[in-house]
C-alpha cells in the first residue's frame, strides 16, 4: 500500500514527531516506496511458519529479583534538561481552575 | 615515530613487553595521527587527555608486571558505546549533551584488559545507515581515494568512524556495532578486517539500543589476528544482559594462528550472485574460493533460497524495534529538550523529537510505528518474523553440508559522498550481502582481499555457524594469508593523512 500524507501525519503523531507540510511532501512518497518494496514478502506462503523472535538456541535468563544498587539520585538526574528538588521537571500541564 | 602507527596490535604488545617503546609514546603517535587526519571527521569526540592518562597508567602496570592482554593499545570507541563521564551521542542531536554515568560492559572489559581510548568514533545516527553520512556531527570521509581522483568517498557505515580511524592509522583497532552489516561493510570499504560475532556473544549492556534482536558488538582492526585478540577481550556472559550467552568463550587468537583450512567445507551460495553486480565483485569472490581451495578446503555450491527476502524482512523488523527503542527519547530525563514555551507536554515531546532526530531516523521511526500499528501488525511485523525463520532455516540447512559460507560483503567498492541522497531504497541495497546473517544471528567477518582497477579495496565475507567464530576467524586468516593484502591509502603512505 502507499502512505498518503494523512497516513504519514497520523503515524508521525503516534510517534510523537512534529512534521511540517514540506516534510510530509517529502516523507510520504519515500515511505510509500519503501512499503511497496517490502511488500514483496507477500510472494511467500508463510502460513505454516512460526514467527521467529529469538535467533539463538539459548533461553534468556532472569536474574534474582534483588536490589543491587541505589543512592544514585544525583547520577540519575545529572543529565536531566531540568530538575528541581530531586525530581525531573516538565512543563506545567494542569491548568489552574478559574473559580 | 610515525612507524608506531603502522604496527599491528600483536606486534605492538610484543614491543611494549620488550620495552622498545612505552604506551605513552605509542598513544602520542596515534594522537598526532588523529590531529593530522582530522579532516576525515572519524571522531565525534577526541579524548587525548584520557588516552595519555590511560597510557601512563598502562606503563606503570607493565613496569610492575601487571599488564593486561591489551595493555597500552589505543582504540577508537564507536559513539554507540556509553563511556562513563565521556559524552556519548549515537551521532544524534537528541543526545548531543549526554554524558553517561556508567560504562558499557564491552568498553569496561576492554579497559580492564588495558586498552586506551583515543576517541569516540563517528557513526550514522543511531547506527542507521551504510555510509556514515547521517551523523548529526557531519559525515566521515574514507581515507582511500580512487587513483588520480580526489573525490571524497564514503567510508561505509555505520561504524565508518572506527573503520576510517583504523585504516588511516589513528587507532590500532576499533569497536563497532553490527545490526545489518555495520562492521563488515565499512571494514570492506576501508581495506581492513572486521568481525561481528554470534548474537549473544558480547553483552549489549550500555550500547545505545537500535534494534535489540539484531544489535551485536564487534571489532575492526587491520589483521584477522588483531580482531581475534580484541574480540577475546570483549566476549562473555553478562548478568546485566539477559540475551548474552552463558557459554564458554573459545580461544579466538589460537584459531587464527593455525589458519589451517585443510578439509574445510566452504559453501558458495548461488543466490548471492545478484543482477547488475560489477564483474570485479564476482572475480574477487572466485579468487577467494580459489585461495581456500589452494589451501586444501573443499568449495561446495549451496543454495539459500530465501536470500532475496532478507532485506525487505529486515526493513520491517529493524524499524519496528527502532521505533520502540527510540521512544525513550522524550526530552524529560536526558538529552535535548525543546523548551521554549511549550504549550503542553505533548508539544514538548513532538518538538524535541522533531529537532533531535535526523531524516533517516525519522523515516525508520515512522515506518516502524506504522508496521507495529493496529491493523498492520500481522501483515507486516509478524509476516517478517515468519520470513526471518525461513532465512534462518536456509542457513541451518546449509550448515549441515558446509562449515562456513563465503560471499562478497558489499556489492561495490566505496563510492562518492552524496550519491544515494534522498533515495532510501538505493541506500538499503548496500546491505544486500550483510543483512541475511543478521536475521539468523550468525557470526560474520570481512577480510580485505584485492584492489579494484580504480585502486579501492574490496573484501570477502566469511559466515559461520552459531557460536563458531573460531572457524570464521581461521578461514579469514587463510584468505588473508593468500591475499597478501598490504595496500594502504596513499595519504597514509605519504604521511599526509
Amino acid at each position: 500500500m502507499s502512505m498518503d500524507k494523512e497516513t504519514v501525519r497520523k503515524v508521525a503523531s503516534l510517534a510523537r514527531l512534529r512534521v511540517t507540510e514540506e516534510e510530509l511532501d517529502k516523507f510520504a512518497p519515500q515511505l510509500s516506496g519503501i512499503l511497496e518494496w517490502i511488500e514483496q514478502l507477500g510472494e511467500l506462503d508463510t502460513s505454516n511458519v512460526e514467527p521467529l523472535s529469538n535467533v539463538v538456541d539459548i533461553a534468556p535468563v532472569s536474574r534474582q529479583d534483588e536490589i543491587n544498587d541505589g543512592n544514585i539520585q544525583s547520577a540519575i538526574l545529572a543529565n536531566a534538561p531540568e530538575a528541581q528538588s530531586g525530581y525531573f521537571t516538565v512543563p506545567k500541564i494542569i491548568e489552574q481552575a478559574d473559580n | 615515530m610515525t612507524e608506531l602507527t603502522h604496527l599491528t596490535i600483536k606486534s605492538a604488545i610484543e614491543s611494549l613487553e620488550k620495552k622498545e617503546f612505552s604506551s605513552a609514546e605509542l598513544v602520542q603517535a596515534h594522537i598526532d595521527a588523529t590531529e593530522k587526519a582530522r579532516h576525515l571527521n572519524a571522531f565525534i569526540t577526541e579524548t587525548p587527555e584520557i588516552a595519555l592518562e590511560q597510557a601512563k597508567a598502562s606503563d606503570a602496570r607493565r613496569a610492575k608486571g601487571e599488564a593486561g592482554p591489551l595493555d597500552g593499545i589505543p582504540l577508537a570507541i564507536k559513539d554507540m558505546y556509553c563511556t562513563k563521564g565521556v559524552r556519548t551521542t549515537a551521532a544524534s542531536n537528541i543526545l548531543h549533551n549526554f554524558v553517561p554515568p556508567y560504562e558499557s560492559t564491552v568498553t569496561d572489559k576492554l579497559f580492564n584488559a588495558g586498552a586506551v581510548m583515543i576517541g569516540k568514533s563517528n557513526t550514522d545516527e543511531f547506527a542507521m545507515g551504510t555510509t556514515t553520512e547521517s551523523s548529526a556531527f557531519g559525515n566521515t570521509i574514507n581515507p582511500w581515494k580512487r587513483k588520480g581522483d580526489n573525490t571524497d568517498l564514503i567510508p561505509g557505515g555505520s561504524s565508518g568512524g572506527s573503520a576510517a580511524a583504523v585504516a588511516a592509522r589513528m587507532a590500532m583497532g576499533g569497536t563497532g556495532t553490527d545490526t545489518g552489516g555495520s562492521i563488515r561493510q565499512p571494514a570492506a570499504m576501508c581495506g581492513i578486517a572486521g568481525i561481528r560475532p554470534t548474537y549473544g556473544r558480547c553483552s549489549r549492556w550500555g550500547i545505545i539500543a537500535y534494534a535489540s534482536s539484531f544489535d551485536q558488538a564487534g571489532v575492526l582492526a587491520r589483521t584477522v589476528e588483531d580482531c581475534a585478540l580484541l574480540l577475546q577481550n570483549m566476549s562473555g556472559f553478562d548478568p546485566k544482559d539477559s540475551t548474552s550467552a552463558d557459554i564458554p568463550v573459545p580461544d579466538f587468537p589460537a584459531a587464527t594462528r593455525t589458519g589451517d583450512v585443510k578439509g574445510l567445507k566452504v559453501g558458495v551460495p548461488k543466490e548471492f550472485r545478484v543482477e547488475g553486480m560489477p564483474e570485479i565483485i564476482e572475480k574477487n569472490w572466485q579468487k577467494g574460493a580459489q585461495w581456500l581451495k589452494d589451501q586444501g578446503a573443499e568449495v561446495v555450491d549451496i543454495s539459500l533460497p530465501h536470500t532475496k527476502y532478507a532485506l525487505p524482512a529486515y526493513y520491517i523488523l529493524v524499524p519496528s524495534e527502532a521505533s520502540s527503542n527510540l521512544a525513550r527519547f522524550d526530552g524529560v530525563r536526558y538529552g535535548l529538550r525543546e523548551h521554549d514555551d511549550p504549550e503542553t507536554l505533548l508539544d514538548m515531546y513532538e518538538r524535541t523529537r522533531a529537532s533531535g532526530f535526523g531524516d533517516e531516523t525519522k523515516r525508520r521511526i515512522m515506518l516502524g510505528t506504522f508496521t507495529l500499528s493496529a491493523g498492520y501488525y500481522d501483515a507486516y511485523y509478524v509476516k517478517a518474523q515468519r520470513v526471518r525463520r525461513l532465512i534462518q532455516q536456509d542457513f541451518l540447512k546449509a550448515f549441515e553440508k558446509v562449515d562456513v559460507i563465503l560471499t562478497p560483503p558489499t556489492p561495490s567498492a566505496a563510492y562518492p559522498i552524496g550519491e544515494n541522497d534522498d533515495d532510501p531504497i538505493a541506500m538499503y541495497l548496500n546491505d544486500v550481502f550483510t543483512v541475511p546473517l543478521n536475521l539468523a544471528g550468525l557470526p560474520g567477518m570481512s577480510v580485505p582481499s584485492i584492489l579494484t582497477p580504480e585502486g579501492l579495496p574490496l573484501g570477502l565475507q566469511v559466515i559461520g555457524k552459531p557460536w563458531d567464530e573460531a572457524t570464521v576467524l581461521k578461514t579469514a586468516r587463510a584468505i588473508e594469508r593468500a591475499a597478501g593484502f598490504n595496500a594502504m591509502p596513499s595519504s597514509v603512505q605519504t604521511g599526509a593523512a
